[in-house]
């Protein structure tokens, strides 16, 4: 049982807060993906729990144990780095046996080990061979292979696919996922790949500025974002936005349009995804300036009240810049964010 | 010309110069060796072998580099640890270490002087506490272990900053993640040192020690300003033969023996030493 508990966990480097108190639950055996951008405080997070880098205030706390003043060697967890970190004088063997020799388990033990791990991670050809021989996919695997012989409790992964290139990301987060999810242990994840982030995780603390906006399921974070912020980060492309004004009482004026919306509030914004919106006869008023068929469905780039706006329609339909459309939001899809605070509203 | 020559022909001119002035006088000093009045002879070799201050030379030499080298080592690994791990300071501290490099052996070997000698600070010192009576003679011929101490001390305080600025620089091409990396998986302060620190740093130790030892075999001038010839070592002799008794030949066969356990040092490091193919950082 390893759940983890952050408790208003800060960091400050001098003047500048990485973090603003922070606090989370991961629960036991959970797949926990921190989300965002590059600066936004993920990977400090992440060292934290790890006990690489030591929070300003805070608790710490894994399987009910306080961490926080421990070293890492004595929190039971493994980490994945994001250049590998394989150790380049040790074999393939010896990296992944690096850890139990630590704690000084008996060679059978460190054997048997290493080899299933090896076997898991496919690659038991590799043993003899130095980090220096191995191509990046390669040494990635050793890398979680090193974690897994472990058998910890947490296994910690600051963006362990970064640096392969796009066809092995996608072979080894699917293998990831697999692999992971059969060892049964708590996994935290940082990445700034959405696409990564919604595969792999059972939930997403989506980061922003040294904070959580929102730490949901992957569905929940895509369709019903907490905060501006997630709508315009998650998605690719990103939600549609556009001013809304109080016409009467639950109806909003949005680019022309009257949608009913929220009863309170007077000044929030009106927002939808791409994929979410349908030609009809009823609808925004919109001109087609980048049409791009992608054969699965056509992305329409469009001008809606003077600002963008992004359709994702049939790929039958024939659209050419210029035209003019009538884009209409499915009802139960339309989100409302308060324009000042940022934060979903109704 | 294609381009691919143009690295050999620029290092043609330095190759000359080796080849002119390391290589021949080389040859040169092997021929001498095993020459007598003009013709091939081992005399020059049996005259420095059996000679009373052969044996000693050697042994005082060899004995020097055993107790020198491996305190530096220890020392150097010590402070570049300690630098390399400053987050301010640290060039201070670098150029402070490294002062005493600037300095010639002879130099360094009067300032030793200037401290055991009879009118010298340490025993000035002691008598003005009240320690001593009248003075001491710390490096009469006597004591020949109290030289050996102190040209041990003066090389220490010599040439361990140039032990040190190698591994410093060493140190810093270690990434920060292999110790993360130890940290994690269980290596405490001293386990990351030997098992991640000093394999890492092999290339390093390789070029320290084979430069500190070979520098160690040719101690000369220290032991000559603290010492005279009361302690013998290798160069002092090929000095004396060369200068004092006029006969080149024995001299030749004496550099030829640092030359030769000089060879081997080097190759005893290359191999002890040697990182893996792949291997590397």
């Amino acid at each position: 049982m390893a759940e983890i508990v952050i408790k208003n966990v800060a960091k400050r480097f001098g003047s500048f807060t990485a973090l603003h108190s922070i606090d989370l639950t991961i629960a036991d055996q959970e797949f926990m993906v921190l989300l965002g951008a590059s600066g936004c405080g993920k990977t400090t997070l992440l060292r934290i729990i790890a006990g690489l880098e030591t929070p300003s205030q805070g608790e710490v706390w894994i399987g009910g144990r306080r961490v926080d003043h421990l070293p890492p060697r004595e929190r039971g967890i493994a980490m994945v780095f994001q250049n590998y970190a394989v150790f380049p004088h040790l074999t393939v063997f010896e990296n992944i046996a690096f850890g139990l020799r630590m704690k000084k388990l008996p060679q059978a033990e460190v054997d048997a080990r290493v080899n299933r791990t090896a076997e898991l991670m496919h690659i038991e050809q590799l043993l003899r061979r130095y980090s220096g021989q191995l191509s990046g996919g390669q040494r990635q695997r050793v890398a979680v292979a090193r974690a897994l012989a472990m058998e910890p409790d947490v296994i910690l992964m600051d963006e362990p696919l970064s640096n392969l290139d796009a066809l092995l990301r996608l072979e080894m987060r699917a293998e990831l996922k697999g692999v992971l999810a059969n060892s049964k242990t708590t996994t935290i994840y940082v990445t700034h790949d959405q696409v990564e982030a919604m595969s792999l995780a059972d939930r997403i603390s989506v980061m922003n500025g040294g904070k959580i906006v929102q730490a949901a399921s992957p569905v929940e974070v895509y369709r019903n974002p907490a905060a501006r912020f997630v709508g315009s980060f998650i998605g690719n492309p990103p939600m549609n936005f556009l001013p809304a004004n109080r016409s009467a009482a639950g109806q909003w004026s949005v680019a022309g349009l009257d949608v009913p919306g929220p009863a309170a509030g007077d000044a929030l914004e009106f927002a939808i995804r791409p994929e979410d919106l349908t030609v009809a006869a009823e609808g925004f008023a919109a001109t087609a300036r980048v049409v791009e068929p992608l054969g699965a469905h056509t992305l329409v780039t469009a001008e809606v009240g003077g600002q963008m706006f992004r359709a994702v329609l049939d790929s039958d339909l024939k659209v050419s810049p210029g035209d003019e459309l009538r884009l209409s939001p499915k009802a139960d899809r339309i989100r409302w964010f308060n324009r000042e605070t940022g934060l979903a509203a109704g | 010309m294609p381009a691919r020559f143009l690295p050999y022909l620029m290092l043609l001119p330095a190759t000359i110069f080796l080849l002119v002035f390391f290589v021949y006088p080389f040859i040169q000093i092997a021929i001498l060796a095993v020459t007598q009045d003009g013709g091939f002879s081992l005399q020059p070799i049996t005259t420095m072998a059996t000679h009373w201050k052969f044996n000693a030379a050697l042994g005082w030499t060899v004995l020097l580099a055993a107790v020198v080298v491996p305190l530096q080592l220890v020392m150097a690994l010590s402070m570049a640890t300690i630098v390399t791990k400053l987050k301010t300071g640290r060039s201070t501290i670098l150029y402070i270490f490294s002062i005493p490099l600037g300095l010639s052996d002879l130099a360094a070997g009067i300032v030793w002087l200037a401290i055991f000698e009879q009118s010298g600070f340490l025993n000035s010192m002691l008598a003005g506490l009240g320690v001593i009576e009248q003075p001491i003679l710390f490096l009469g011929y006597q004591n020949i272990w109290v030289i050996f101490l102190a040209v041990v001390l003066a090389e220490l305080w010599r040439a361990t900053a140039i032990v040190m600025v190698i591994l410093v620089s060493g140190m810093g091409l270690i990434p920060k993640e292999y110790y993360e990396a130890g940290e994690v998986f269980g290596a405490n302060g001293w386990q990351r040192f030997w098992r991640i620190t000093l394999p890492l740093l092999r290339p390093s130790l390789q070029s320290a020690l084979i430069l500190r030892t070979l520098a160690a075999f040719e101690v000369f001038a220290v032991v000559t300003a603290l010492g005279g010839t009361t302690l013998p070592v290798l160069m002092g002799e090929t000095f004396n033969w060369q200068f004092a008794m006029q006969d080149r030949n024995v001299a030749s066969a004496y550099a030829l023996v640092i030359l030769g356990i000089s060879i081997a040092a080097t190759l005893f490091f290359l191999r002890a030493l040697r990182v893996p193919k792949g291997a590397t950082i």
